[in-house]
């Protein structure tokens, strides 16, 4: 491979071939972290932090990462917060086309991942990515749907899934314990345990969620609160035991 | 139709406000050999009458697949519905490549007939000389829909174009309160049948677009011969009866 200054001098012609995304100076600047989805008895259940970093900073607190889409779905996102908001705009005129036919057909959650996936797939091949996760879910027809599309334009559709750290630490807890059918008390208490491992473990996490859920009837985002969290272990106790003079 | 002065160009309005030349793309239709479409709640029929150039040649295709959920029959310019084809089944292979869902009839009829619309407002354009039958599905059931030349799209429960079309249509509406099984759709391309001259084809919910086996076809034709011979016999025959026929539309409800 060539140095670092044999690549700037190449890149003039084709920057995207040469450099990585950062050396072209994309980076991305305010980011949500995860999202989890699940399908229960009525239909999907989404849950997310209401946090935007900024870098390492826990800058903005009541950013909202989940939106309705249309009559049938709910799109929750990680990563870029201004990537998802310009992705919520081409779903918007998506929607409004679609209403425009007012002819009894309706897009519904299963186009809108794949539409989605055709969006972030081409934005990849061209160099300029999306800088989401996305996760789409929605009822219709009585047929429950929830999937995902990367960044890369990767897809897939299950009946529990995460973005960023949720990938790691929420799914092996959905995996041992979601089952079919449950009901919305028990959909909603096995979120709440996968968010608060993730409130204790991603440091980019913050407390206070949201959760989203989508059926047959309509979409509800409920309002944002907090979880409790217990500190009182004792290696917590004393912490400038073996340090002493640390603050 | 006369010849007179306004009808050399598609731009060119009469003082009655007509355009001839998209008058004479529809004769073009008229002239065609005869196609029939027939829809029912669920499924949706179509059949036509193959006319061979001579009695060497193979006959003229007249239905084409567009997508699993949809079909046309054509009557006119058989090029030109070629040609149309294709950009049917480009639109809907579009949309189940961006959606992965099928494109409702409904919307593709409509690119249909703006892109119909086109070639009467471009002095430069002639009219499709094509009519199409669309039998379709989309999210609310099964459609039947006839594409004009002029850019007019109309939905129907049936309707027939080409030759001899008014027969059928008037033989249509007269059963128009009672069931409409699909041996009609025989009857209604009012010719002497046999397997080999017509061609049916049909669509419905839980069924892809296909067209009937010619073994099948003569099958339903015979059906119906030995049918009608028994019911000349007895007056009021009953109409409903369906010859068991595995392919056959269900009758139409009143919508």
């Amino acid at each position: 491979m060539y140095c670092i200054e044999d690549r700037f001098l190449m890149s003039k012609c084709m920057p995207e071939w040469i450099l990585t995304l950062e050396e072209q100076g994309w980076y991305p600047y305010v980011t949500g972290t995860s999202v989890i989805g699940i399908k229960y008895k009525d239909g999907i259940l989404m849950a997310a932090d209401t946090g935007g970093s900024y870098g390492s900073t826990l800058r903005y607190k009541s950013v909202e990462r989940m939106k309705v889409i249309g009559k049938h779905s709910l799109l929750g996102a990680s990563g870029e917060i201004s990537d998802f908001q310009e992705i919520l705009r081409y779903l918007d005129e998506l929607i409004l086309y679609d209403n425009m036919w007012d002819d009894g057909n309706s897009l519904g959650p299963k186009e809108i991942h794949n539409y989605l996936n055709r969006v972030m797939y081409n934005r990849r091949n061209k160099f300029n990515p999306l800088w989401n996760s996305l996760v789409l879910g929605g009822v219709k027809n009585g047929n429950k749907y929830l999937g995902v599309v990367t960044m890369l334009g990767a897809h897939y559709a299950d009946n529990h899934v995460a973005t960023g750290f949720g990938n790691h630490l929420a799914v092996p807890i959905l995996r041992s314990e979601w089952k079919e059918g449950m009901s919305f008390e028990e959909a909603v208490k096995l979120l709440e345990k996968c968010l608060l491992v993730l409130l204790y473990r991603d440091r980019s996490s913050i407390n206070k969620f949201q959760i989203a859920k989508i059926t047959e009837e309509g979409a509800t985002i409920y309002p944002a609160y907090s979880l409790k969290t217990f500190w009182g272990f004792s290696a917590f106790q004393n912490p400038g035991q073996f340090a002493e003079g640390t603050w | 139709m006369f010849r007179n002065q306004y009808d050399t160009d598609v731009t060119t309005w009469s003082p009655a406000g007509r355009l001839f030349q998209v008058e004479y793309a529809m004769e073009a239709v008229k002239q065609g050999s005869a196609a029939v479409g027939l829809r029912s709640r669920t499924h949706v029929v179509l059949a036509t009458v193959n006319k061979a150039a001579s009695d060497l040649s193979s006959h003229q295709r007249k239905v084409f697949k567009i997508d699993d959920h949809v079909g046309v029959a054509i009557a006119g310019l058989t090029a030109d519905g070629r040609v149309l084809s294709r950009y049917l089944r480009n639109e809907c292979i579009n949309h189940s490549f961006v959606y992965e869902a099928p494109l409702p009839v409904g919307r593709l009829v409509v690119r249909l007939a703006d892109k119909a619309q086109v070639c009467t407002q471009r002095s430069w354009k002639r009219p499709y000389g094509v009519g199409l039958l669309v039998a379709g599905l989309d999210e609310l059931g099964a459609h039947l829909y006839y594409n004009c030349p002029s850019g007019n799209y109309f939905e129907y429960q049936a309707f027939a174009i080409g030759s001899r079309s008014q027969a059928a249509k008037t033989y249509l509406e007269r059963r128009a309160d009672k069931g409409r099984p699909l041996r009609h759709q025989g009857d209604a391309a009012g010719e002497k049948l046999t397997s080999s001259i017509c061609t049916v084809a049909i669509v419905g919910i839980g069924e892809p677009f296909h067209i009937i086996s010619e073994q099948a076809v003569q099958e339903m034709v015979d059906a119906l011969e030995t049918r009608e011979e028994a019911t000349a016999e007895q007056s009021g025959g009953d109409m409903q009866d369906e010859s068991g026929n595995p392919d056959a539309a269900a009758p139409m409800e009143e919508i």
